[in-house]
């Protein structure tokens, strides 16, 4: 390895540009609703750049390309998976949960089924995956440190969870929009740049090759491995399925003016990302040719960090190289930003507000107290849970989300039959057998045969069964169908400009009445003027 | 409009509109109020929205799953198709990058534009157009 100088500069760089992004957005955070979802003042392109920010996580910028170079065509479904992802989200979620006007998904489960339980059930699954998500994020950090500079492991956890918190803490939402939109652009970039170099390098045949990887039937051909038919339809159905229930995610939605520019920016972040998604194919591939050694080492996660100086010596390599570790950084940055606001959200909605007192003052204490919180456990639990690959936590969090809010969402916005039991249910059901598989992989316990097989990979039989349960139970409970759900799918279905009446939105009126204020806000703006 | 014929002897021609204009002006307050009051109507118009909506993005998904869910089927079926080339490179990886997401931003499109339209004409029977 090179010099490690020019690296650490730049992954200091991005944190100080991060901070000072948010710093920037500081200024114009003003109100709660400003701190909490940057007062929907965002349009689709900042927006559409923010989502895919918060999005491309440490699993898109350095697990998918050492996935690639390790297993070949069949983790080809990561990248695809990903972005239909959001094409199913586009399809059923977007403009209906925009609508809602609800801000996390305990607020949607609250608004469409009206049980506080299933709200504070949803809350610990909010915790759940954000958690869940969190891990793999700052453990890239620290592999990423190690890689460049030979660091232990937590310098760079906790050098991650650091950062983040000076980022939420004193900005919120708005800033954080901001940064997210930033670092979509510099992750763009860090991969594109060296890339460009290769194909100078390769076009005057420069470049130091070793092809005859690349020509193993086992990583060219697809389906391959043991059960992989099984393993690739479960990771689809995790991928496909599971981005709409991811918390970071849902929560960008608040910050589109209306269901329909939702739809529009959904569907620029269907382009951002298809874009995106070539860059680390073209990395595991070039790394196959490359850099194959990895593979043996145990450490095909660090490609991206390592291309660069395995094709070019000196500064040229060292500078490629501090790009890439600069994108790699604002990758962990921007998607644990976004799942901290979120967890933190949830955390200081659900758990903490009754104690930090009432009104805006006490609002934003309750939210920085869960900030800290959030990301001291997830520092914990990344301490704990060091075993677990990078990619490999991030695939559980999809199946996890699949199996609980996605039959959730798309029930409760399709479907009148919905009951508040059905969904407990349901999520008892999806959400622990998703979690025990979990568990049972950051123990490191193996079963043998199909049983093994399904725990590494729960989503194709978790799924469907969460969807069952929840289908089943509300049949069953047919008569406690929610009181309001006529007035509740016209909100969520008729677009914002005709004049009717949606309901008003009150989270927790009783507990929270600075939310409920925000409530009346959002109707306000529900109810709009463009009328003829 | 519904000018009252004049007294006078022999009554004046009186020209005959139609009341379609002001029936339509009462309809707008009716179908949005059928809404609003939670009517058997009103439901069956919201209902008529969600269904159009709802049979679009099924109609969606289900263009995902016959193509690009399909491929794994596809490749455990004929696993030739792993050793075929396009321009020197294999089929799989073709498929599975460039055509998928060309897909994937096809259907996004297409399903915008239709949804948008179905909101369209659902605000227009509101407004009686």
């Amino acid at each position: 390895m090179n010099t490690p100088a020019a690296s650490i500069v730049a992954v200091v760089l991005v944190s100080i540009a991060t901070l000072a992004v948010g710093a920037f957005g500081l200024r114009v955070s003003r109100t709660v609703s400003d701190f909490y979802v940057a007062s929907r003042g965002v349009g689709p392109i900042l927006n559409a750049s923010a989502i895919s920010g918060e999005y491309l996580s440490a699993a898109s910028f350095l697990g998918a390309a050492g996935l690639i170079l390790a297993r070949g065509v069949d983790m080809l479904w990561l990248p695809v998976g990903w972005t239909a992802g959001y094409l199913v989200l586009l399809v059923f979620v977007a403009a209906p949960l925009r609508r809602s006007g609800a801000y996390t998904l305990p607020d949607f489960a609250q608004l469409r089924l009206e049980s506080m339980h299933v709200r504070r059930l949803s809350s610990v699954l909010v915790v759940a995956i954000g958690l869940l998500y969190l891990i793999p994020q700052f453990q890239g950090a620290g592999l990423t440190l190690r890689t460049l500079t030979g660091a232990p492991l937590w310098v760079g956890e906790v050098a991650v969870a650091v950062v983040v918190c000076l980022n939420v803490l004193p900005g919120g939402m708005r800033s954080v929009t901001l940064i997210q939109a930033f670092h979509y652009w510099l992750k763009l970039v860090a991969l594109l740049t060296p890339m460009f170099f290769f194909a100078g390098t390769w076009a005057t045949s420069r470049m130091p090759s070793g092809v005859g990887a690349v020509e193993m039937a086992d990583w060219v051909e697809p389906l391959r491995g043991d059960h992989a038919l099984y393993l690739t339809y479960s990771l689809v159905l995790a991928t496909f399925f599971g981005t709409m229930g991811l918390p970071h995610v849902v929560v960008r939605f608040y910050t589109n003016r209306d269901g329909r520019a939702a739809r529009r920016t959904t569907l620029v972040v269907l382009v951002l990302l298809a874009g995106f998604y070539v860059l680390p194919v073209l990395y595991g591939v070039l790394g196959r040719m490359l850099a194959f050694d990895l593979v043996a080492q145990g450490r095909a996660d660090t490609v991206v960090l390592v291309l660069p100086s395995r094709v070019f010596d000196g500064a040229l390599g060292q500078g490629l190289t501090a790009l890439v570790a600069a994108g790699a950084f604002a990758a962990f940055l921007s998607t644990s930003t976004g799942l901290v606001v979120s967890v933190a959200g949830v955390l200081s909605q659900d758990l903490l507000r009754r104690g930090t007192g009432p009104g805006l003052r006490g609002g934003i204490r309750a939210f920085r107290l869960a900030t800290v919180l959030a990301v001291s456990v997830a520092v914990v639990l990344t301490f704990v849970s060091a075993g677990v690959p990078v990619a490999r936590a991030v695939e559980l969090a999809f199946a996890v989300a699949a199996s609980t809010f996605c039959p959730m969402l798309l029930l409760g916005i399709w479907w009148r039959g919905l009951t508040a039991r059905g969904v407990i249910a349901g999520l008892v059901v999806g959400g622990g057998l998703s979690m025990s598989a979990v568990l049972s992989t950051t123990f490191g316990v193996d079963w043998e045969g199909w049983f093994g097989v399904v725990m590494r990979q729960p989503a194709a039989v978790t799924v469907p069964m969460a969807f069952a349960t929840m289908i089943t139970v509300s049949l069953i409970t047919r008569s406690t169908v929610p009181e309001h759900v006529n007035l509740t799918m016209v909100r969520l279905h008729a677009p914002e400009h005709i004049a009717l009446d949606r309901g008003s939105f009150h989270p927790e009126p009783s507990r929270n009445p600075q939310r409920s204020v925000q409530g009346a806000t959002a109707r306000r703006d529900n109810v709009t003027v463009r009328r003829g | 409009m519904n000018e009252r014929p004049a007294r006078e002897q022999p009554p004046r021609r009186v020209r005959v509109t139609s009341p379609r204009k002001g029936a339509t002006r009462t309809r707008v307050t009716s179908v949005a109020s059928e809404i609003d009051a939670q009517t058997r109507l009103g439901e069956v118009y919201v209902t008529s929205l969600i269904r159009s909506q709802l049979r679009l993005a099924v109609g969606v998904l289900l263009a995902l799953a016959l193509t690009l869910g399909a491929l794994p089927l596809l490749f455990h079926l004929v696993p030739a198709i792993g050793r075929f080339e396009v321009l020197g490179v294999p089929a799989p990886w073709l498929l599975l990058t460039v055509v998928a997401s060309t897909e994937i931003i096809a259907l996004g499109w297409i399903y915008v534009r239709q949804a948008e339209r179905n909101e369209e004409n659902f605000s227009d029977l509101l407004e009686g157009r």
